[in-house]
């Protein structure tokens, strides 16, 4: 008698247990619900080891104008059009014009930028592309 | 009483508890297939703090000390959308001082104060494009020739593009103020002229 209420005692220990995952699971799938304009950046980041970049372009706007990014230093209006990677940014060009250490903190802080989760894509977040009902890319598809 | 110990019941409590949690914390428990308004995306909390906005890792060392939107914007002027945060007004009651210059905070921008109409077909209001809040932000060539060719009549704009990201959808609707149905009326905003009814009178 006593084994089996053993046994029974495993078998509700391990139900629980799984119960409780499956719970957690469910539970920490969350909408997006990231800063408009937010960018995430991975062209290459995660094929190189690194997580994406995010770039909140809010903050940004703060402490500069559209013109000092996207007209002197030459971004693109297009997320991952710039074709911006480590060695140009240590060499002055795009983020690292200001993020040399004398305007804003320098490259050695990897991990404030490259903060994004895992498997994210390249986008603008909170986009009007993102938020029709058909999304855009399905409409080409269904075109061809 | 219901016995606890019996290992039939507490599985079932256990059953129970474990899926109201699910449904509750997921709202599938209201997912009936006639929801109301079934399309329509959820309206979202905004300005999550970066552990909480479900692009940053949470436990990245670097997303603890990004600023939380909601801090910076405390004391800028609101909006209904977007960052929900009016940049152009926060800019002109100074709320804001952005540099035009990457190293002189004292650098001015060129304004140009020039209102361009643009006549829209049907019933919505015709589309005034102010160039004075523009310039404020960019320099001319950032839209000029590229985006907009500087010529009148020469540049088609539809709504149907600005949603795809084209024209003025290069930056509304990812950056600047979004296109949604609270937004309309900041570019439509010149009533149109009326009809002028001709009345002829009838020979006799």
């Amino acid at each position: 008698m006593n084994t089996l209420q053993n046994k029974r005692h495993n078998q509700f220990g391990i139900i629980l247990i799984v119960l409780t995952i499956t719970v957690a699971v469910l539970g920490s799938i969350q909408p997006v619900r990231a800063e408009y304009g937010d960018l995430v950046l991975n062209e290459i980041a995660e094929k190189e080891g690194m997580p994406p970049a995010i770039f909140p372009h809010w903050f940004h706007r703060i402490r500069f104008r559209c013109k000092v990014c996207h007209a002197d230093l030459g971004f693109k209006f297009k997320a991952g059009g710039s074709g911006i990677n480590m060695l140009k940014i240590i060499d002055g060009e795009y983020c690292g014009a200001c993020h040399n250490g004398e305007i804003a903190w320098s490259v050695e802080n990897c991990n404030l930028c490259h903060s994004g989760k895992e498997g994210l894509k390249t986008q603008v977040h909170g986009s009007t592309l993102n938020k029709l009902v058909v999304p855009a890319k399905a409409k080409k598809k269904a075109k061809k | 009483m219901i016995n606890f110990n019996n290992f039939k019941n507490r599985f079932v409590l256990i059953l129970v508890i474990s899926m109201a949690t699910a449904m509750i914390s997921n709202g599938v428990y209201a997912e009936s297939p006639n929801t109301f308004n079934r399309l329509m995306k959820k309206k979202p909390e905004h300005n999550l703090p970066p552990v909480k906005d479900g692009i940053h890792d949470p436990e990245g060392e670097g997303t603890l000390v990004l600023q939380p939107p909601k801090e910076a914007f405390s004391n800028l002027v609101k909006s209904k959308a977007g960052n929900y945060v009016d940049w152009v007004k926060s800019l002109k009651q100074g709320k804001i001082s952005p540099r035009y210059d990457r190293l002189d905070p004292k650098a001015k921008p060129i304004i140009m104060d020039l209102n361009i109409v643009r006549e829209v077909k049907g019933s919505m209001p015709d589309v005034v494009y102010p160039h004075a809040q523009h310039t404020e932000w960019l320099d001319c060539s950032n839209c000029h020739p590229a985006i907009f060719i500087p010529q009148k009549g020469a540049n088609q704009i539809s709504m149907a593009s600005i949603l795809l990201g084209q024209k003025c959808g290069v930056c509304h609707g990812k950056v600047a103020f979004p296109v949604t149905a609270k937004t309309c009326r900041t570019c439509h905003s010149k009533p149109k002229k009326k009809r002028k009814v001709v009345k002829t009178k009838a020979k006799k």
